[in-house]
C-alpha cells in the first residue's frame, strides 16, 4: 500500500515536473537570457576589451536541457515525499475522498512551501544577487519553508478543535495560518540585492514565471496523483463488490 | 462505495520504514536546488547544469 503511493508519488512527480519544465522553458528561459544579455554587457563595460577568462563548463544550450533535468529531478523528489505524508494523512486528515485529499495537500503545499518563501524571498533571475550571501540568504529561504509548514500544522491543530461549524473552523484555521507566517515575514530580515537600474519589468517578468513555473508543477501533480488514485480506489471498491454477487 | 468514502487508514508502525525514503529524496532535492559542489563533488558541474532549473524553481543562487 506505502509502495503503491510512493512509487505514484515518485513517477507522478517526475511528470509534473516535466510538465512545469515545458512552461519555465517558454516562459522562464526567455527571461533568463535577457538577464544573462545584461550581466554580460555589464561585465564588457566593467572592463572593456579584456574578455572574460572562465571557462564555461556548461553553455546555454546544456543549460536549457539541465532545466529538464533539474525540474524532473525537483518533481520525483517532492512527490516521493508528498506521497509519504499523503499515506499518513489518509482517512485520518482532510478530506475524505482520494481525490479531494490529494488536491487539498498539494494546494496547501503550494501555499506553505511555495507561496510563503517567495513573498518574503521572492526569486530572482541571473544577474540580481551577491554571491557572498548566497549561504545566509538560502538559510532565510529553508526557514520560511519550515515557517510555513510549521503554520499549516497548527492551523490543521486548531481547526479540529473548532466544533461551531465548517466557518468557524475556516476562520480559524486560516487565522492560525497567517499568525506565525505574517510574524515571520515581518521579523525576518529582508534582502534586496537588485542591482540599480536593472529593468523592474523583466525582473516582474521572471518572478511570475518563476511562480508560475511552481503553480503548474503543483497543479499537474495534485490533479494526477488525484485523478490516479481516485481511479484505484474505485477499482479496489468494485473489486469485492463483484466478487459478493451471486452469478 | 466505502471504499471511495472512508480511505483504509495505514498504521503508523508500517510507515515508519519507508520513511527512511525522505532522507534519501530530500538529498536529491537538496543536490537540484540548493549544492554548489559540496556534497556532489563534481565541483560547479551540476550547479552549472541545473542553474535554470534552480532559478526558476525560485530558490536563492548566484
Ligand atoms: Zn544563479
Amino acid at each position: 500500500m506505502v509502495r503503491t503511493l510512493l512509487v505514484r508519488g515518485l513517477l507522478l512527480g517526475l511528470l509534473a515536473g516535466l510538465i512545469a519544465g515545458g512552461f519555465a522553458f517558454a516562459y522562464g528561459e526567455p527571461r533568463v537570457d535577457s538577464a544573462i544579455a545584461l550581466e554580460e554587457a555589464h561585465a564588457a563595460r566593467e572592463a572593456p576589451g579584456h574578455h572574460h577568462g572562465e571557462e564555461e563548463l556548461v553553455g546555454r544550450p546544456g543549460q536549457k536541457a539541465g532545466l529538464f533535468l533539474a525540474t524532473g529531478l525537483y518533481g520525483l523528489a517532492v512527490g516521493g515525499v508528498f506521497a509519504l505524508v499523503y499515506a499518513g494523512l489518509r482517512g485520518r486528515v482532510g478530506p475524505r475522498s482520494e481525490g479531494g485529499l490529494a488536491l487539498a495537500a498539494a494546494g496547501t503545499a503550494f501555499v506553505a512551501v511555495i507561496l510563503v518563501p517567495f513573498v518574503k524571498y521572492p526569486a530572482n533571475p541571473p544577474a540580481v544577487g551577491d554571491p557572498d550571501t548566497i549561504g545566509s540568504r538560502t538559510l532565510l529561504y529553508v526557514v520560511t519553508i519550515l515557517v510555513g509548514l510549521a503554520a499549516t500544522a497548527i492551523a490543521v491543530a486548531t481547526a479540529r478543535r473548532v466544533t461551531a461549524g465548517p466557518w468557524a473552523r475556516w476562520v480559524a484555521a486560516v487565522a492560525a495560518f497567517l499568525v506565525p507566517v505574517v510574524a515571520a515575514w515581518t521579523l525576518l530580515p529582508t534582502v534586496n540585492e537588485v542591482p540599480d537600474g536593472f529593468p523592474a519589468t523583466l525582473l516582474w517578468q521572471f518572478r511570475l514565471a518563476s511562480l508560475g513555473t511552481q503553480l503548474v508543477f503543483w497543479t499537474a501533480f495534485g490533479v494526477l496523483f488525484g485523478w490516479v488514485s481516485d481511479r484505484a480506489a474505485r477499482r479496489a471498491a468494485a473489486v469485492p463488490a463483484t466478487a459478493a454477487l451471486p452469478v | 462505495m466505502s471504499g471511495l468514502s472512508t480511505p483504509s487508514v495505514i498504521p503508523f508502525p508500517r510507515l515508519r520504514l519507508w520513511l527512511l525514503a525522505v532522507p534519501v529524496l530530500l538529498l536529491i532535492a537538496y543536490l537540484v536546488l540548493m549544492d554548489n559542489g559540496a556534497i556532489s563533488q563534481t565541483g560547479a558541474y551540476l550547479h552549472e547544469l541545473m542553474h535554470d532549473g534552480r532559478h526558476l524553481l525560485g530558490v536563492p543562487c548566484h
